[in-house]
């Protein structure tokens, strides 16, 4: 049995995961923490959110995330695909920033409109 | 003369000046003293807003977007780089800007929207030299995310409130090495799902019960030395550590933005640092509503803007039903582990069906009950498995229950004994 805080929503509930009975979860508010519950013991995600640069806008870096989660032991190494990207102006709302990154299939897109 | 004034463009005003657009107001202005509407959010570039409100996940200048959308499809009138200076008591709103120079409007309702910001190293006093290094959690954002500056390679984080912990993951990913969170109080300030997706995720220590007791350097920081404190929140001589690093970033708390609420003689309230307020988040001046922060710190952005919206058409309804008598007024007042509640007044007579209450507790609690009582009369019981100081508690009151009560009536919290 793990205890474990649900991160999936700000409420934050106390999930209590029983790996002996194929993981089963309790404690949870909702559907979606059954989900987190089992995924963060037995393949943890998270959606990662950064910056790059941007030339010609109202800022000089653009905010940006992963449009879908990755797996959490791939965070630093996505990151890293971020460094020496450079956007120019007009950027959109989900323009993609960098594709396929870390060969997961997700993309960094921008999260705002410069 | 415009039927309403918002003063402040982010989450709050922005909501607000939807909803009073939506319920017919046509002559509304947003006063905003940056360049760009959205507010703080435009810096809070992590995800996890809007689950509430727009039943997706998204990041701080999506959800900003989303609002600046919607009110683009609107006539509200923007007017960006313009501070306001003076509200005075008939709704005058004196404000200087670059473009516009010094003007002052007039207004049949305002709503007051200014946030928040942090509180500094001068608030709590930390002793020690006064090195640069040292600076505000949401400071360091402004400069990561925004501007593009690293502010330190190696960091300790006094202070476990949202930001500070946002901000460790955030200096972690680009770089810098985060070495300690420490908090003065037994339990964190913050959510919890961020101790554990911004401290837990990256093995970053988490020092509860534990302050700052001295920063070293004479340019820049070189040391911070953290000492554990007793339950009355004094450090225990002998129980130093001492950090080398070059930044110490503070996120010890928010204080409602007030001085042009204060100005207008609007009568506060002490333990929100906001304005009073009554169930349709109308100040003791008629015709003038806080929302958002500025009204009290909230966690979730959902919220502010749920907030905000009741604000707006509140707003346009005293601008186009004009002024209704007041009828009976209940004080809420604070009971056994309720640090504060908003609204702190409820017009019985003008809640619709169900009155919003807002508060937050002073302890942590496991399996507990949320008493409503009026008098010696239990009026309405809320069970809750978890109650934490870091997160806002939310109660409805439908009007039948708030009919029965007379003069006042207190919100406490009761912990259910474990089995």
């Amino acid at each position: 049995m793990k205890e474990l805080i649900c991160i999936v929503c700000p409420k934050g509930c106390h999930l209590r995961v029983d790996e002996a009975q194929d993981y089963r979860v309790t404690g949870n508010g909702c559907p979606r923490g059954e989900e987190y519950g089992k995924m963060e013991l037995t393949h943890p995600t998270r959606v990662v959110t950064s910056t790059v640069r941007c030339t010609g806008g109202a800022h000089s870096r653009c905010p940006v995330k992963t449009d879908g989660p990755i797996p959490k032991s791939l965070m630093m190494q996505a990151v890293r695909c971020l460094d020496g990207v450079e956007l120019t102006a007009p950027v959109h709302t989900g323009d993609i920033v960098v594709p396929n990154v870390c060969g997961t299939g997700v993309s960094f897109v921008a999260t705002r409109d410069l | 003369m415009y039927d309403l004034i918002v003063i402040g463009g982010g989450p709050a005003g922005l909501a607000a000046a939807c909803a009073a657009w939506e319920k017919g107001l046509n002559r509304i202005l947003i006063v905003e003293r940056d360049k760009e509407l959205g507010g703080i959010l435009n810096q809070c570039i992590h995800n996890g807003f809007g689950l509430h409100y727009f039943k997706e996940e998204l990041t701080g200048p999506e959800y900003a977007g989303r609002f600046i959308q919607m009110l683009k499809d609107t006539g509200v009138e923007v007017r960006l780089d313009t501070m306001v200076l003076t509200v005075t008591p008939d709704r005058q709103v004196h404000m200087v800007g670059r473009d516009t120079g010094y003007r002052i409007e007039e207004a049949r309702a305002i709503i007051l929207a200014m946030g928040c910001r942090e509180r500094t190293r001068g608030a709590i006093a930390i002793p020690g030299q006064r090195p640069a290094g040292v600076l505000t959690a949401g400071a360091a954002q402004r400069y990561v995310n925004m501007e593009g500056w690293l502010p330190g390679r190696r960091v300790v984080i006094l202070g476990s409130g949202d930001i500070g912990l946002i901000m460790a993951r955030r200096m972690t990913l680009e770089g810098a090495q985060v070495l300690a969170c420490v908090e003065v109080m037994p339990y964190s300030g913050g959510l919890n799902r961020n101790i554990v997706q911004c401290l837990h995720d990256y093995d970053i220590p988490l020092y509860l019960s534990h302050t700052v007791t001295d920063i070293r350097g004479r340019d820049r920081v070189e040391q911070v030395v953290v000492s554990q404190v007793d339950e009355r929140r004094q450090p225990i001589p002998g129980t130093e550590m001492v950090f080398d690093c070059d930044t110490l970033l503070l996120s010890v708390g928010l204080i409602p933005e007030n001085e042009l609420t204060r100005q207008a003689g609007i009568a506060m309230d002490p333990r929100t640092n906001g304005a009073v307020v009554y169930e349709n988040m109308e100040t003791s001046l008629p015709g003038v509503f806080a929302c958002g922060n500025v009204a009290h710190v909230h966690d979730l952005v959902d919220f502010v803007t749920a907030e905000s919206q009741r604000a707006g058409r509140a707003a346009a309804d005293y601008v186009l039903g004009g002024a209704v008598p007041d009828g009976p007024v209940l004080e809420v007042k604070n009971g056994d582990g309720v640090t504060y509640t908003v609204p702190q007044h409820i017009r019985p007579g003008r809640v619709a069906k169900n009155c919003d209450l807002f508060f937050r507790v002073n302890r942590i609690c496991g399996d507990s009950q949320i008493l409503v009582q009026s008098g010696d009369t239990l009026i309405a019981r809320f069970p809750r498995e978890h109650l934490a100081p870091g997160e806002m508690e939310h109660i409805v009151l439908p009007r039948v229950l708030l009919d029965r009560a007379s003069d006042s009536i207190t919100v406490s919290i009761q912990e259910v004994a474990s089995k």
